[in-house]
């Protein structure tokens, strides 16, 4: 009751601090702005260099200032070198095209590895109540806090048994079989989904498997877009497996042939940022078009902690 | 006899529930079996063994570990490194995350403009993020040493010349710290949205209490999301310790300059893959194992101090 009156007494009585005066407060805004656009600036310098030194011709690029801008210097940097493109493409052996084929195959069979465990174990994880449920969700967090390193070798062992080395099988049948990451994001999803709607489905006569199917596949959507695509960028992106796994060039995902590439071809920096260039934009494309999916599954695991 | 009480005690409808509960999770099961708790295990057994990946592991006890732990295949070099990135990492990659979270959780325009804008780095591949910056910061021909003399030689310091970076035994790791904070989106997004989730009336209050802008972000916003940074965190200090892709391709896997690369995990990695000393590998791993429990033991036992669990209440 006094909290309330305190409140509306003290409101009337209004204090102008110095940095809620018009002139100020808009300095101050627009000074946040300026820092904000300088940061953004920063972050996006990199990718300014990346597509910057792509068009550079190669004497342009041991310059010194480098020149970020092809009107800074016109007599040494005349022209845009669009040619390290196609090059970037075709210099290789076996060419890029192949390299990239080979990391959407994995990425792609990864993804579809996800999309198919993942849910069906979350829903055991949260819409069913039954006996050990929680031990065993339990053991599924503490893995996450343990390191890849442990399980690398004595994998690697098990796969060169099989006969799965120098194949992409080591890189996707696991996923097949879950991954606690995504479980959590997707446990955290279906706990969010009101108890009453499987009640009145198991009411109706519907099994598990038919609720599960008609019922809550559809209300997940969102969150099946979300691993969708972390798999897919975690694969597209991931350097360890396929290091450890593919040693023949043929089989060579995006990440191993750059890094073969970086080796051999230290200082063709044009050809480098041109195969960058191809390996990042796609994916920022895909960012755009995706992107309130990207933000809602990041939150989603980051939060509830 | 057991088995009827057993029936008994589980009605039908537990026991429905046990068995779809069963097949539900049966892949993650089998997952858990066989890609970790099997691995996790015979992981520990070749630990206590001499194995080079062909012949039978042969049971030596804890040689590799004493091996290791006196000092042997550059083992401290490795901690080191792998110790400090994350000391200076860790706490720079939680401020610069914090902070571009603060100032874009005001009520700003063009607010998802920037959010978009400072998230973007996260999805380069590591391989082509870690080429790029190689040439950034080149200490002969990068855009960092230029712009840092040209405004050192406006200054009327002629003659200075920009650090060398990652040629620099003393810059390399620094420079990975700095090359890691460009790559704060995902944890500022975390950040973002749990600041948007602090109540407005707590806010409200102190500020009819007379709190200025700086005392209701220490006093209340930041106490409000400490749960968030705690678990930030956590993930953090895990990753940093197993950090791999970028040292090993800007160092072509050698840690140079002067072994000041040369992470744990890097050199983990040469045991088993280029040594192929499975034993001492997964010693390594153990050990690893041993210490990221630890430490995070230790930050969940400070938590209590600092971790404030009381808007919990939001579900």
């Amino acid at each position: 009751m006094s909290a309330v009156t305190a409140a509306t007494t003290r409101t009337p009585t209004k204090v102008v601090v110095w940095y809620k005066l018009p002139a100020i407060n808009l300095a101050l805004r627009l000074l946040r702005h300026l820092v904000l656009i300088a940061l953004g600036a920063s972050f996006l310098l990199p990718f300014w260099w990346m597509v910057g030194t792509s068009l550079k011709p190669p004497y342009a690029l041991f310059r010194m200032p480098p020149l970020l801008f092809p009107w800074e210097d016109p007599q040494t940097w005349d022209v845009m070198v669009w040619s390290n493109y196609p090059n970037a493409f075709t210099f290789t052996n076996p060419p890029f095209s192949i390299f990239i084929l080979n990391t959407i195959l994995i990425a792609g069979s990864a993804t579809v590895g996800a999309l198919i465990s993942n849910p069906l174990v979350a829903y055991g994880l949260s819409r069913i109540r039954w006996p050990g449920r929680d031990l065993l969700f339990g053991i599924t967090i503490a893995t996450i806090f343990v390191p890849f390193y442990v399980t690398m070798i004595p994998l690697f062992l098990v796969f060169r048994t099989l006969g799965w080395i120098n194949t992409p099988l080591p890189l996707i049948v696991p996923v097949f079989f879950g991954s606690p990451f995504f479980i959590f994001l997707l446990r955290q999803f279906f706990l969010t989904i009101p108890q009453e709607l499987s009640e009145a489905a198991r009411i109706d006569g519907a099994s598990e498997p038919r609720i599960f199917w008609s019922v809550m596949v559809p209300l997940i959507k969102p969150a099946l877009a979300t691993i969708a695509l972390f798999e897919f960028l975690n694969a597209w992106r991931d350097f360890l497996g396929p290091l450890l796994y593919l040693q023949r060039k043929e089989q060579f995902t995006i990440s191993l042939a750059m890094n073969f590439f970086r080796q051999e071809r230290d200082t063709e920096w044009g050809l480098m940022m041109a195969m960058a260039t191809v390996v990042t934009v796609p994916i920022i494309i895909l960012f755009f078009f995706a992107q309130r999916t990207f933000i809602q599954g990041i939150t989603l695991t980051g939060i509830k902690g | 006899m057991a088995t009827a009480v057993r029936a008994r005690r589980l009605s039908p409808a537990t026991r429905r529930n046990l068995l779809y509960g069963l097949l539900f999770t049966s892949p993650w099961i089998i997952g858990l079996l066989a890609f970790r708790g099997y691995p996790i295990l015979s992981a520990l057994w070749y630990s206590f063994t001499d194995y080079r990946g062909m012949m039978e592991p042969k049971f030596v006890g804890l040689e590799n570990y004493s091996y290791l732990l006196s000092g042997n295949g550059d083992f401290y070099v490795g901690v080191v490194n792998t110790l400090t990135y994350t000391v200076m990492a860790l706490p720079a990659a939680v401020l610069t995350a914090l902070v571009t979270a603060v100032m874009l959780n005001a009520k700003i325009r063009a607010q998802a403009f920037y959010r978009t804008l400072y998230f973007l780095p996260v999805l380069v591949p590591d391989v082509a993020l870690s080429i790029v910056w190689l040439q950034m910061f080149n200490p002969q021909w990068g855009l960092v040493n230029a712009v840092i003399e040209s405004f050192a030689h406006a200054l009327g310091a002629t003659n200075y010349v920009g650090p060398g970076w990652l040629a620099s035994e003393y810059w390399s790791k620094p420079t990975l710290v700095l090359m890691n904070m460009w790559l704060v989106g995902n944890a500022m997004v975390i950040y973002l949205a749990a600041l948007q989730d602090v109540p407005q009336d707590l806010i409200d209050a102190a500020a009819i209490d007379g709190a200025g802008w700086f005392q209701r972000l220490l006093n209340i916003t930041i106490p409000m999301i400490t749960p968030v940074i705690f678990f930030q965190l956590v993930t953090g200090l895990i990753g940093a310790m197993q950090l791999f892709t970028q040292p090993w391709v800007m160092t072509l896997g050698q840690g140079t300059p002067a072994n000041s690369m040369m992470f744990y995990s890097m050199l983990l990695y040469r045991n088993a893959f280029v040594y192929f000393n499975m034993g001492r590998a997964t010693a390594m791993a153990w050990i690893l194992f041993l210490a990221i429990l630890a430490l995070t033991l230790l930050v969940f036992r400070s938590s209590a101090r600092w971790v404030y669990y009381g808007g919990e209440e939001r579900r």
